[in-house]
């Protein structure tokens, strides 16, 4: 029985692996070998496609702005998460609870109905169409994850580290940050790591808030797709560069993942 | 939580996070209450309409069907994900050079943005030149999901399944190094069997990280939009209209924002009660 079991992960592998194959297979393509024929490689390789991404400024323009927008969200999100975090997980304080609840609450809003407001809210501050406004949004999901990550790793780590520091006369705030982060970072390292990943997968409300100057990517995709008739193999080639981004970052964090979610409590 | 001093001056902390959330929170919501009980007409007039479209959204036939095909969408991926995921990470090996390999491999979805993910699956299943459409058909299967809502329904489905179950595979495979040896070597000493394994030492001990994917796989399916609306559009037909497509496409593509605007409320409502439903179910008998 344990003998055969490492068949199952292999075979799952395999499954998640196809499609990524097939993007990558589509996008070493011309459109002629795509629409012609059906080849399991590409017969006439060609890097024309990619080659179009990165001389293009709207292709490599949303790029920058998808990477912008996700590295604010997450400096953001992480930053203010952290002192929050600290309050749940050591003080009592009045709503405390409710607090808490109510933030994961946000985790659960389908985005589908705030796109509009949001849209109007924006613009009524002047922030449409901003790297900004894309980053201050995502902050309605990433700051309750943060949050519920963080207060899990801060949880695990013993009071008395607390104790003895403010016995010893340290002050908050230097206690705080040169004793107390630095004892969470993995915890810090895996709350960033989920930011980056549901402010880089998320398209809807990044969509909404842009329209020419901070265009996302994946905004940038879908209108060629509907413009420019059905450009296959442009659109193979865009998705399998914006897979390099998370690629990177999941090879940095591979320890940690798995301890993320297993440490925030429920 | 437990074990906390109280101390007012908390809220000072964790008042930056307040006031970022609730901007992006509360001001939206109230701006999605405040239409679904007017009436306008353009230029910025509305009319106080009540409860109006509350009672059309509960007996519309339109909600109701496109809430079952959403439960029906919810409780497929469910039931094929946990189980699966829970399987998947039994058998992964514990130690070794190969649990970061297939760890790494196996998140690979879970980063790659969403309508790209639509975007793939649609060329893979394209019936004449994608990998899968292609290989069915011509295996003798008449597979098309532009046509036929049971391909388009098992498409999504199958899109679903691979771009979540590992993480479920990821928790818990986390929940199962928690653990500890000693537990392994005892079961064996009492001559445990497999199942006996699963039931009383892996299982129990997978319980919180389960009840977290449960939670999180249940949100973010009801919550899905992205994805389907690239590979199927919604249809063919409304086969395939899930809940967000059938908000947006009453609030943006007709621009009815009263029934919408209600719409949005009864939604955001059903994933609370239902959320609050699997969390005090799951975590029932536990010691707050």
């Amino acid at each position: 029985m344990r003998r055969v079991a490492w068949l199952v992960p292999a075979l799952y592998i395999l499954f998640v692996l196809a499609p990524i194959y097939w993007l990558l297979n589509m996008s070493f393509k011309n459109t002629n070998e795509i629409l012609g024929s059906f080849t399991l490689w590409p017969r006439d390789f060609t890097l024309e496609n990619y080659r179009k991404i990165f001389t293009d400024p709207t292709w490599y323009g949303g790029y920058l702005n998808s990477l912008a927008y996700v590295a604010m969200n997450t400096v953001l999100s992480v930053v203010v998460s952290l002192p929050a975090a600290y309050a749940f997980s050591r003080y009592r304080f009045l709503g405390d609870k409710h607090l808490f609840f109510w933030l994961l609450t946000n985790r659960m809003a389908p985005a589908a109905v705030f796109a509009l407001p949001f849209f109007q809210l924006y613009s009524a501050i002047g922030l449409f169409d901003t790297r900004l406004a894309v980053a201050l949004a995502h902050c309605l999901f990433n700051i309750p994850l943060a949050v519920w990550i963080l207060e899990g790793f801060m949880s695990g780590v013993p009071k008395e580290l607390d104790e003895t520091a403010f016995v010893d006369g340290y002050p908050f705030w230097r206690f705080f940050l040169r004793i107390f982060l630095p004892t969470i970072r993995s915890g810090i390292g895996v709350a960033a790591f989920f930011c980056f990943m549901f402010s880089w997968v998320e398209l809807l409300l990044a969509k909404t808030l842009t329209s020419v100057d901070a265009k996302p990517i994946a905004a940038t995709m879908t209108r060629t797709a509907s413009t420019s008739g059905y450009e296959l193999g442009l659109l193979a080639a865009a998705g399998a560069l914006t897979i390099v981004p998370g690629a990177f970052v999941i090879y940095f964090v591979r320890n940690y993942i798995a301890k993320g979610f297993a440490l925030g409590r429920v | 939580m437990s074990d906390r001093t109280p101390n007012q001056k908390a809220w000072w902390l964790v008042l930056p996070v307040v006031v970022l959330v609730a901007f992006n929170a509360v001001v939206p919501l109230m701006t999605v209450v405040n239409y679904s009980v007017q009436e306008t007409f353009g230029d910025n007039v509305f009319f106080f309409e009540g409860v109006k479209w509350f009672r059309e959204v509960l007996h519309s036939e339109r909600f109701r069907l496109s809430l079952q095909r959403q439960l029906l969408f919810t409780g497929l991926v469910l039931a094929i994900q946990l189980p699966l995921g829970v399987a998947i990470a039994l058998a992964m090996p514990r130690k070794g050079p190969w649990v970061s390999v297939n760890l790494v491999l196996m998140a690979m979805p879970l980063l790659i943005p969403w309508n790209v993910v639509g975007a793939m699956w649609n060329i893979l299943a394209l019936p004449d030149i994608g990998l899968l459409g292609h290989t069915l058909n011509h295996l003798g299967f008449d597979y098309n999901y532009t046509r036929q809502p049971v391909a388009a329904w098992a498409t999504l489905v199958a899109m679903d399944v691979w771009h979540w179950t590992s993480l479920v595979v990821l928790l818990a495979y986390a929940g199962l190094s928690a653990i500890p040896d000693a537990y392994y070597q005892a079961a064996r000493i009492d001559g445990a069997s497999g199942w006996a394994v699963f039931r009383f030492i892996q299982l129990p001990k997978m319980k919180r990280v389960l009840t977290i994917a449960v939670l999180l796989r249940f949100m973010d399916s009801f919550n899905i939009y992205t994805e389907p609306i690239v590979l199927t559009g919604g249809g063919p037909g409304n086969a395939t209209t899930l809940l967000s497509i059938d908000l947006v496409k009453v609030a943006l593509g007709q621009f009815d924002l009263g029934p919408a605007a209600a719409m949005s409320l009864v939604y955001f409502l059903i994933i609370l009660l239902l959320s609050w439903v699997f969390y005090t179910t799951m975590t029932k008998g536990e010691v707050q």
